[in-house]
């Protein structure tokens, strides 16, 4: 277990799909609202450009806390595709060109460090346990889906991991739940690395700090940043169209037949 | 007889997906490919009565399970459908496997209000075996792609999506051009966001006597303990789901005909590890088939 110290006003993110320009807004937004320590999720690789510029953002800070997440497992020990978990087809077919392109431009000592990062970090605050995972804490590319985490698995899940806030992110989607039986909450930070497949252009992540009572408060952030000077550099690194489109629009338009069905009709792919 | 030391072992991990047999073996089809060989006469798992399923999703929510999948037979031959439905998405997700021919215009109707309603996802599998009816209908009956392909029209016409699901009896079918045909006859339906399931056929039930003897598993099709070294192994739905029908509960969906698969009575006794001794366990273990969605 990873046990870290945190401040008082905390950055949760995951899902950087090698964007350095909505990394570098997250850490510009974050410290504009006063957060003193920044916990990523995992996944720096897959969708966008030059997978190299994410990390001199993620390292040697000491406020910066990194997991692995399971694109950083397979890029970090030089597997042959990313594991997120897709089932069809059509969907593994652009996660692996996806990730052809962030294995062969990564460099080396990056790789070596994506392989030895931890897997979790747990932390106190208000009084509450609070525990980070990728996917979730029992699998790392399980999806937790809004519309298919039943509020009873999900307070099975906090009773098995021994905590009472749960962020993960990996299915790319922004959610809070609230859990009255025990007054829990789980919540999927979503993504920085690509729009949340709302028609929305801007992206997400979630800041912990406490309320007027002393209680921990989850504020969900739509971080903007430059989606045209990224959709450039995607065409210049000679990146699918389709993913270019989704940066444009904030529609999704691959790794689709992997949502569950509310989520998939609220898209327009 | 068979040893079971010679079998490999899986784990139980959680209970995850609980799947429940509503009609149990009753069909108003009598597909050749069925491996539990339903159809409108065969009641060896008879329907569920609705407190049995109540007590069920009790069971379930003290096990912290995530989501449901109702199967049969066909779940819409159950009168009580409606308030079954109801029940189990207050408690979580639920996805039904149907062929959808006995959905008319007014359930259309009530299940896409259920879809908009419901917090948790609502999906429907509507089984469809080929993309002309002299493929389909070799298989799941004269004169049913038809019918299907109406229920399906119906169901996007009330704006849902439903996963079409195929079994490849007709191999050619899973390949990317019989994929692209089925996304091609679903566009010129109307649906504008294809979404598609392919299932291997089991060689068990009815699907064991489609092809005489060739039908049939071969003494060689089974797993051996190098199979599945690791007990704990996750490539298997078995290690997380378990199958509820009126006459007790079973590992999974596919062996509730098998001779001494049946695990319990009561849903709380069945969450222990199992022995992968069925043929059809080799199906699921070399193609890498789940019944989940």
């Amino acid at each position: 277990m990873s046990y870290i110290s945190v401040g008082e006003r905390i950055a949760i993110f995951g899902g950087v799909y090698n964007n350095h320009l909505s990394l570098a807004a997250l850490k510009q937004d974050a410290s504009g609202r006063g957060a003193t320590t920044m916990i990523c999720l995992g996944d720096m690789g897959g969708f966008g450009p030059s997978p190299d510029k994410v990390f001199p953002l993620l390292q040697n800070d000491p406020n910066m806390f990194v997991m692995q997440g399971n694109y950083d497992h397979s890029i970090g020990n030089r597997l042959e595709d990313c594991a997120c978990g897709y089932t069809d087809p059509r969907d593994n077919h652009f996660a692996q060109i996806s990730y052809d392109y962030t294995a062969a431009n990564t460099s080396d000592h990056f790789k070596d460090w994506l392989r030895d990062l931890p897997t979790e970090f747990r932390f106190e605050f208000a009084g509450k346990k609070v525990l980070c995972a990728h996917g979730s804490p029992r699998k790392v590319n399980e999806f937790l889906w809004e519309s298919n985490s039943s509020d009873i698995f999900l307070d099975w899940v906090l009773d098995q991991f021994e905590c009472d806030l749960l962020f993960v992110t990996h299915t790319g989607i922004p959610w809070l739940r609230h859990l009255p039986s025990k007054d829990r909450w789980v919540v999927n930070v979503g993504a920085i690395g690509r729009p949340a497949n709302n028609g929305e252009k801007h992206v997400d992540y979630m800041l912990l700090s406490t309320d007027s009572q002393g209680k921990p408060h989850v504020e969900h952030i739509a971080l903007h940043y430059d989606y045209e000077a990224l959709a450039h550099e995607m065409r210049e690194e000679g990146l699918p169209e389709e993913f270019v489109e989704t940066v444009l629009t904030g529609w999704w338009t691959t790794c689709l037949e992997i949502l569950p069905a509310k989520e998939r009709a609220k898209g327009v792919y | 007889m068979q040893d079971l030391q010679d079998y490999p072992t899986l784990n139980f991990q959680h209970l995850d997906t609980l799947w429940l047999q509503v009609t149990g073996t009753l069909c108003n089809l009598a597909c050749l490919h069925c491996f539990i060989s339903c159809g409108p006469k065969n009641d060896n798992h008879p329907m569920m009565s609705l407190s049995l399923i109540k007590d069920t999703l009790k069971a379930a929510a003290t096990q912290g399970t995530r989501e449901y999948y109702f199967t049969g037979g066909e779940p819409f031959l159950h009168p009580e459908i409606k308030e079954i439905i109801s029940l189990t998405l207050a408690q979580g997700p639920l996805t039904i496997l149907t062929n959808a021919i006995l959905i008319d215009d007014e359930m259309a109707s009530w299940l896409a209000k259920t879809f908009e309603d419901s917090p948790y996802s609502f999906d429907l599998r509507v089984s469809l075996d080929g993309t002309t009816p002299e493929e389909n209908d070799t298989i799941r009956g004269r004169g049913t792609f038809v019918q299907i392909i109406a229920a399906i029209e119906r169901l996007v016409g009330h704006g849902l999506n439903p996963v079409i699901t195929v079994t490849t009896c007709h191999a050619e079918l899973a390949a990317d051009e019989g994929r692209q045909k089925f996304i091609e006859l679903l566009k010129a339906h109307n649906i504008t966001q294809p979404r598609l399931k392919f299932l291997m056929p089991f060689k068990i039930g009815r699907e064991s006597r489609r092809k005489g003897g060739e039908g049939c598993y071969t003494p060689a099709e089974r797993l051996y303990l190098e199979d599945v070294p690791d007990p704990n192994s996750d490539h298997l739905q078995c290690d997380s789901c378990r199958m509820v029908t009126a006459h007790g509960v079973w590992p999974c969906p596919i062996l509730i005909e098998e001779e001494g698969a049946r695990m319990s009575d009561a849903l709380e006794d069945s969450l222990h590890p199992i022995k992968l001794n069925y043929s059809a366990c080799y199906t699921c273990h070399v193609g890498g088939v789940s019944c989940k969605t």
